[in-house]
């Protein structure tokens, strides 16, 4: 329950107070968005299976987006920046779909 | 979205093949148990993490919504479209020099039309005071001949015209009403003794006023000389007098020129 307020907090403070992406930050903040949607959504089908943990949350958490932000520099610094993002956008969309797979089995049998 | 509740089992979040078949009833009773789940700690942690989540979410979206589309371009991008705008530059200014050449050699034409036009006004000017088409107007001298006994004739009259001429005189003008122009004939009138006179096809009588646009001081000077027109006069029993003056006004004109025979030979 306290998640998902939390969760409505956060998008109405990201809406109403409108703050500016630091330009640094600017090419990780999409890839940070997606990997923590899919750590999210993993941690739903975890409580669906009844293993969740939310030690292992935190951590699945800040590991899938500072991973997906460490890639997507070394993309950069590789010059393959653009390709690697898409790469990574690819991998993360695969796991949210299985995992809301998962989550539609747990809820409708189907 | 749903969000969970601490259980007991740890394990990992995410990555798992979704071949298990796990019981509906169980996942919809945890569902509602972690919605209903008093408040912990966990829930807290996890709170503020999907907060997070969702604040990023937001201001990224935000961004795109508002920011310019090559905000999050990256370089090689950039850099090609910084090559196609220049190239684009390029053409525009070897467009706009071509413009620019054209304008120019377009008001230079129209300069040179602007002054032939100019120098054809002043032809134009010249021709039609010489040609006796317009009134004149100028300094000049106006001078008055009386003829007493009536011997002045065409030919005296003729020799003045021909002195001013030769002193410069612009445009001849005799008792107001004959234009003297170069077409222009002077010959006795059939009444002599009365001092009549045909100039130009008008018959004008004594005494004689000629009025010449030009120099006053030359103009005066071919009048007076000795054996000029004033002795001539004086010997025939007649007078002269001079009259200098800043303001002639010339305001008869001789008959429109029209041609038969001539053309212009080029």
């Amino acid at each position: 329950m306290i998640a998902l307020l939390g969760l409505v907090v956060g998008v109405i403070a990201g809406l109403f107070l409108e703050p500016s992406v630091p330009l640094s930050l600017q090419p990780y903040l999409p890839i940070a968005v997606v990997a923590a949607l899919d750590a999210t959504f993993g941690a739903m089908r975890a409580l669906l299976d009844g293993i969740f943990d939310e030690k292992v949350f935190v951590i699945s958490f800040v590991s899938n987006v500072l991973v997906a932000a460490l890639i997507v520099y070394l993309g950069d610094q590789l010059g393959v920046g653009s390709q690697l993002s898409t790469g990574v956008v690819v991998v993360l969309g695969i796991r949210i779909f299985s995992n809301v797979a998962a989550i539609r089995r747990h809820l409708f049998h189907a | 979205m749903p969000d969970e509740t601490p259980d007991p089992v740890p394990d990992e979040t995410p990555e798992e093949r979704p071949d298990e078949r796990p019981s509906g009833a169980d996942g919809r009773r945890r569902l509602l148990g972690a919605l209903t789940a008093r408040p912990s700690r966990g829930q807290a942690v996890a709170g503020v993490l999907l907060a997070l989540l969702g604040f990023a979410a937001a201001v990224q979206v935000n961004a795109v919504r508002t920011e310019t589309p090559y905000a999050g371009a990256r370089r090689d991008d950039l850099v090609q479209l910084l090559q196609s705008l220049s190239a684009a530059q390029d053409r525009a200014e070897s467009q706009l020099t071509d413009l620019e050449d054209t304008r120019d050699a377009l008001e230079e034409s129209t300069d040179q039309r602007t002054a032939a036009l100019e120098e054809a006004r002043r032809q134009l000017d010249a021709l039609q005071i010489l040609s006796g088409a317009v009134g004149a107007t100028g300094p000049g001298i106006r001078i008055t001949i009386q003829d007493p006994d009536g011997n002045v004739g065409a030919r005296t009259l003729l020799n003045s015209v021909e002195e001013l001429r030769d002193a410069g005189a612009e445009a001849i003008e005799i008792n107001d009403e004959a234009r003297v122009v170069a077409q222009t004939y002077l010959t006795d009138g059939d009444d002599l003794t009365d001092g009549e006179l045909i100039v130009g096809g008008r018959t004008v009588r004594a005494p004689y006023v000629l009025e010449a646009i030009g120099s006053t001081e030359t103009l005066s000077e071919a009048v007076v000389f000795p054996g000029g027109l004033t002795d001539e006069v004086e010997a025939l029993g007649g007078t002269v007098t001079v009259e200098q003056s800043d303001t002639i006004e010339i305001s008869s004109l001789a008959p429109e020129p029209h041609t038969d025979f001539v053309e212009p030979s080029t």
